[in-house]
């Protein structure tokens, strides 16, 4: 009974690929079709602040195929998407996916800085606050929570950046080191409020594990703290923070939007508000397409990942 | 016939007494959000009259001006008075998550007692959209709402009240799962009343008061996402006094070394969602207390 044939593991396993699979399609197609959402004639919107030629009507007109039905429309589009090919920017002359390729370094520099100190200060404050901390941790999670990171950003940039002049306030920097020394302050605006959330769930879930029978067991028989607290307790706490990184991974991408625009840096977060700006609806589609795909794949890969993390899930399936 | 009486779950408030009591059981951090939330707002309802300047026009013979006599908390590079625009500003900034929470809420409530009430593949069906609609983020659904609808406060509310629907739908369901399995359901459903009529007159207000405490919490967030859109130039827009938008319009300020302007706003907004999640905490904590005693 205990012993599961490797048949049924890979079953589950399509299974959950196949609803992936199925979730980006639903997905791709509620973005593609919200075009259709705004008033007037999608043509009219997509051209909208611009005086375009008309051969560059044509071009919109031929790119969107709205000479073709809907289905067809949207069939298009999708194999477009398989093949990276995203449609072309109206605000800045470019394919899309070169627009978003130049900038997706440096906002992928930027979140992966900003998972460091989540990750690294979220789960040591809330180890920490399990142990020892008392009042001190819930209140400093309860105000971190409530940062958000253009208030983060204006009071470091102010403090930091002006009046202390340690870091630079605006740009993106050249050569790793001082890209480095330009990203600190936007990854820590960045990571304050996720942080926070990390800090309360890894709190959370090291209290109930530290109240199980197996802890008073192991306690009991004279294992030293560190190793019970490291073995028999933080590993299993660390299930509730794999479980909330997609929501994560996705919160991070779609705050890149505030905090690269805050620091004044060539990133896809500050490439979506300026499309929206510029009422280049391609871009939008496209930066909106990316961070929703993402949200789905971590989720399934965390889904997937998870009972080698954990083996009771494993055994409880 | 009519021997058989159910009483349902008892109200939850009885009386002035009773609600003197709940006040005189407050721990003083809560009393303390409580009391600066009414402020807050009592300064957003009355703002027309009590701001000193007029939020939208500035002086331009004072600009940045520092805390003074003449502008409490002084002015913005635009010479906006920073006071009247805090008071006039939390108009929109409250409002706004307002709407956000009342869409939700009744959106969510909805799907929420229909879906784990019918059970089965109606149940299924609706948790896939849900899940669906889990995958769109908050911030970014109200950006895209705003690319396809225009700048402003109308579609982002409405889209952000559809981003949050999924976390108030999926707490009801399950609270109604729970209570679905109550003896007195039973009882109610043996003496022949519909099942719509037990679901809207009897689970939902068994389950309200942790479905409300969610909600103040959820208020705290939309009130972020909604800053950080104006803070984003894409939300309100000036001459339109909100928080978010004034911490937009100064931060060419901030790297002039004026920050006061800036840094008001954007600790207001801290302050105002640390009051909001103390107080709703504390009642989802209350709630959940009491649940584990009965």
């Amino acid at each position: 009974m205990t012993v599961k044939s490797p048949n049924l593991v890979s079953v589950a396993w399509l299974r959950r690929v196949g609803a992936m699979a199925s979730t980006l399609l639903v997905t791709s197609f509620l973005v593609f079709s919200s075009l259709y959402l705004a008033p007037g004639d999608p043509v009219a919107f997509l051209v909208k602040g611009r005086s375009p030629s008309p051969e560059q009507l044509a071009a919109i007109r031929h790119e969107y195929g709205f000479d073709k039905p809907f289905p067809v429309r949207y069939w298009d589009w999708l194999t477009g998407l398989l093949h990276g090919d995203f449609g072309q920017s109206y605000q800045l002359h470019a394919s899309v996916a070169s627009v978003i390729g130049s900038r997706l370094p440096s906002t992928l520099l930027l979140v992966a800085l900003a998972t460091v100190l989540i990750v690294v200060l979220g789960v040591g404050l809330g180890v920490f606050g399990a142990l020892r901390g008392g009042k001190g941790v819930v209140v400093a999670v309860t105000v971190g929570a409530a940062v958000p990171s253009f208030t983060a950003a204006i009071v470091l940039r102010s403090v930091f950046g002006v009046r202390l002049g340690w870091f630079p306030t605006v740009g993106t920097g050249s050569g790793f080191g001082d890209e480095l020394h330009h990203m600190l302050l936007p990854a820590i605006a960045l990571a304050i409020t996720f942080m926070a959330l990390v800090t309360r769930v890894t709190r959370a879930a090291m209290l109930e594990e530290l109240g199980r029978e197996h802890v008073e067991v192991v306690t009991s028989r004279g294992l030293p703290r560190t190793a019970v607290i490291r073995r028999h307790v933080l590993r299993n706490a660390l299930g509730p923070v794999v479980t909330v990184s997609a929501l994560l991974i996705s919160g991070l991408l779609v705050s890149t939007a505030i905090v690269e625009s805050a620091f004044g840096m060539n990133g896809v977060g500050s490439l979506l508000v300026s499309s929206v700006n510029h009422m280049d609806f391609p871009v939008v589609q496209a930066v909106v397409l990316l961070v929703v795909a993402a949200f789905v794949v971590v989720n399934t890969v965390v889904d997937l990942v998870y009972p080698v993390i954990d083996p009771r899930v494993r055994a409880a399936r | 016939m009519s021997s058989v009486t159910v009483s349902g779950p008892r109200p939850r408030f009885g009386g002035a007494a009773a609600r003197l009591a709940a006040v005189a059981r407050l721990t003083w951090p809560v009393r303390i959000c409580a009391a600066l939330l009414v402020l807050v707002v009592l300064g957003a309802v009355s703002a027309p009259w009590l701001a000193p300047y007029d939020p939208a026009s500035g002086d331009l013979s004072s600009t940045l001006a520092g805390m003074s006599g003449d502008h409490w908390l002084g002015t913005d590079a635009g010479g906006h008075d920073t006071f009247s625009q805090l008071l006039a500003g939390g108009r929109t900034s409250l409002l706004g998550p307002l709407g956000v929470v009342v869409f939700s809420t009744v959106s969510g409530v909805l799907a929420g007692l229909f879906s784990a009430w019918r059970g089965g593949w109606v149940d299924a069906l609706i948790g896939r959209v849900l899940d669906i609609m889990f995958a769109f983020p908050s911030l970014l659904l109200a950006i895209l709402a705003v690319a396809l609808f225009g700048k402003g406060l109308g579609a982002p509310v409405v889209a952000m009240a559809i981003a949050y629907m999924p976390y108030t739908a999926r707490l009801v369901r399950g609270l109604t799962q729970q209570e679905k399995m109550r003896p007195y359901i039973a009882a109610y459903r043996v003496q022949g009343h519909s099942g719509t009529f037990i679901a809207l007159r009897r689970v939902l207000p068994a389950i309200g008061p942790t479905v409300l405490a969610q909600s103040t919490v959820n208020f705290g967030y939309a009130l972020l996402d909604l800053a950080a859109l104006s803070f984003l130039g894409l939300g309100v827009q000036p001459p339109t006094a909100d928080w978010g938008a004034m911490i937009n319009q100064s931060q060419a300020a901030v790297l002039e070394g004026q920050p006061l302007s800036a840094v008001l706003p954007a600790l207001l907004v801290v302050v105002v969602v640390v009051a909001v999640t103390v107080v709703g905490e504390h009642f989802g904590d209350r709630l959940s207390g009491r649940e584990a005693k009965a």
